[in-house]
């Protein structure tokens, strides 16, 4: 066989930029690397010797596509540290606003970064062109999504009002109520959705991941609940050092997580789903039997499809809590710092984002440890690419490529919280 | 007549403030319809060769690479305009000018020796000449919205240099220094998010990093006697925009 290579040279939407290699030795997948070069940003070491109240706000910057996300798990740690529960109203504030992220996150990546795959269409900008009505319409369930932010959290890129113990300012029950129809709006459109995305053309692939998530009494996982997995992990988030280890290796500066004595695991919508599908409201729960999903999905280029039954939930979620919203009495409760080690872990639209602090009495940070969701998932990634790859050895270069990109946007990676700068190299000897 | 070019560049950054071009849901057809999007690759797989008439860049320069590649970028583009905190000042990873690389290193990665970083965060001017700087910690779309048009259009930008304190005094929200003995940016802080944090009962931050001739020295004064010590206010100051504002602050 005559040596061939294929370069793409940067893998287009994403979120942030990384590369990929592939090296193909005659009729065997030889090597298999998820390149990862976003310059460190070094969080962890400058979070050292801040306020313990700084965290949410400095850890926003982590990633702007989900900077609820590490607010969320920052706060849930720094409360845990020092024994306060925010729970009622205020707890549920924080839901609505996580709600508001995964609407603006998966409109953003079902419409704008995966679809076009699935389409033929290099990107929405270029569907805009035959289908002007669809993107119209996905930029208006993704706009609904940022009004949540922006009402409940002040603004849709690192919100302004979310602190340890509560809120700055609680929002009315008038603000909330005009998230209705929008809302409502949207649910309609996530049920449309659901239905075009589940009659696309899936490639035939599945494997027997590990499937990891948050799971929780009575609700979807959000905000909160414990670490389990499809191999019978079920843990409190302070126990996830015992069970899950990073490593780093040369090619990536987001380090690998594995489970520790097993190997890779998948965390993000298809986790979720499996794992909580019984947490599903009833018309989630309706729009993915009509999609043909169940909780024994595997297909991760089906992901697509969950994203948006997720869609459904989060604004079905949403327009509940809305209903239920009173006003509480003070915007958040009080927090004292105390020494400690305390450990938050909240479903980023992406999968699983694990925060580990340790303060001070005086409520310095000592130290901080963030796992995001795409370095846990690196591995799986680069599992999939092996096995799409060895099952379309037959696919010409170019389409190869194209396969490859559109697997690794099967995760919807955030290369903001996990790389920078993705050359795509198909490699063949 | 050929529609202008735009390109989107990302360096050390989040993705929030390119992310902000995206969230102009209402207008984004409008802007793909009037520019060429050339180069955008968290939008698109297609890109096309330069030059370009306007180049966004994101992010703060901290490899060797990348001090490379912003030339590149810079000779390919005939406007270039910095979004952002990271890219008009470094960023909160700018933290890392005051530490030490390799502590800062050991502190998150195993293997340090893997890690090719500059011991720098620096601004996108602190390279190449810069045409035009946008602010923010995410930057106001509104403002990347006037921008653009202005550029198109051949016309300067109306971005007020004033404060936040104008915005608050604009938006009817009472000091919440004055009335509440909140410690708060916004006197020194250049406009631009709309009077945000005190509208919540929140001190200014200083996302947009400091106005046109800020008196930072009688800020300090007056936080002092609200109580803040020496340590409080440096970490008021010295988060997203740190380089930048210990830059007037020593002045």
């Amino acid at each position: 066989m005559s040596e061939r290579t294929i370069v793409t040279e940067y893998l287009a939407r994403v979120e942030g930029e990384g590369g990929m290699r592939v090296r193909i030795d005659g009729d065997r997948v030889a090597d298999v690397q998820l390149q990862i070069y976003e310059p460190p940003r070094f969080f962890e070491a400058f979070l050292r010797g801040r306020r313990f109240t700084e965290a949410p706000d400095i850890t926003a910057r982590i990633c702007g596509i989900c900077p609820v996300a590490y607010q969320m798990s920052s706060v849930a740690a720094m409360e845990r540290i020092c024994g306060v529960e925010v729970g009622g109203q205020l707890r549920a504030l924080r839901r609505l606003l996580y709600c508001g992220e995964w609407i603006e996150s998966h409109a953003l990546h079902v419409f704008m970064l995966h679809a076009p795959d699935f389409l033929g269409y290099e990107s929405a900008i270029e569907l805009a062109q035959h289908d002007a009505a669809l993107v119209a319409r996905a930029l208006e369930l993704k706009k609904t999504g940022n009004r949540v932010m922006t009402v409940v959290g002040g603004r849709e890129v690192h919100p302004i009002n979310v602190r340890v113990g509560g809120w700055y300012r609680t929002p009315t029950k008038r603000e909330l109520r005009e998230l209705r129809d929008p809302l409502q709006r949207a649910l309609e459109e996530s049920l449309a959705a659901v239905r075009l995305t589940a009659g696309f053309d899936f490639p035939d692939y599945d494997r027997d991941y590990e499937l990891v998530a948050l799971r929780e009494p009575g609700e979807y996982p959000i905000d909160a609940g414990r670490i389990v997995s499809s191999e019978g992990i079920d843990i409190d988030v302070s126990e996830y050092e015992q069970w899950f280890e990073e490593e780093h290796v040369p090619w990536s500066n987001a380090l690998h997580s594995h489970v520790i004595g097993r190997g890779s695991y998948l965390c993000g919508p298809l986790a979720r789903f499996a794992l909580s599908f019984d947490r599903l409201s009833p018309v989630a729960r309706e729009a993915a039997a009509e999609a043909g999903l169940t909780a024994a999905e595997r297909n991760p280029f089906r992901s697509i499809v969950v994203r948006c039954v997720e869609l459904v939930e989060a604004c079905h979620e949403a327009l509940r809590l809305i209903d239920a919203y009173e006003e509480p009495d003070a915007p958040a409760v009080e927090v004292e710092p105390r020494a400690g080690v305390g450990h938050g872990c909240t479903e980023a639209p992406r999968g699983i984002l694990w925060h580990r602090y340790a303060i001070d009495g005086d409520g310095t940070i000592l130290e901080a440890k963030i796992v995001p969701p795409t370095s846990q998932n690196q591995r799986a990634i680069e599992e999939d690419l092996r096995g799409v790859v060895e099952r379309s050895l037959q696919v010409p270069d170019d389409r190869l490529a194209l396969l490859c990109e559109q697997t690794i946007r099967n995760y919807d990676p955030c290369i903001s919280c996990a790389t920078h700068f993705l050359k795509l190299e198909v490699e063949r000897s | 007549m050929t529609k202008p070019t735009l390109a989107v560049w990302k360096f050390a950054s989040c993705d929030g403030c390119q992310l902000s071009l995206l969230d102009c849901e209402d207008e984004l057809l409008a802007v793909a319809g009037e520019v060429e999007i050339a180069y955008f690759l968290e939008a698109r797989r297609a890109t096309a060769e330069g030059p370009y008439d306007v180049s966004l860049v994101e992010g703060s320069v901290t490899t060797e690479h990348d001090a490379a590649r912003i030339r590149e970028v810079r000779e390919q583009s005939k406007t270039l305009i910095t979004i952002g905190a990271c890219a008009t000042a470094g960023g909160i990873q700018a933290l890392k000018n005051y530490g030490d690389l390799d502590a800062f290193t050991a502190a998150v990665y195993a293997s340090p020796q893997y890690i090719s970083s500059l011991a720098t965060s620096t601004p996108i001017s602190a390279h190449v000449p810069v045409d035009y700087e946008l602010r923010g910690c995410p930057i106001s779309k509104r403002q990347l919205l006037e921008v653009l048009t202005a550029f198109l259009h051949g016309r300067k930008p109306t971005i007020p240099s004033t404060s936040v304190c104008t915005e608050c005094k604009a938006r009817g929200t009472v000091c919440v220094t004055v009335a509440k003995g909140i410690p708060c940016l916004g006197p020194v802080t250049h406009a631009g998010c709309g009077g945000l944090c005190p509208a919540y009962t929140r001190g200014c931050f200083g996302c947009f990093g400091p106005m046109e001739s800020p008196n930072a020295a009688a800020l300090e004064a007056r936080l002092k006697t609200l109580g803040s010590d020496d340590a409080a206010i440096e970490r008021l100051f010295r988060t997203f925009n740190v380089a930048a504002f210990d830059e007037v602050r020593a002045k």
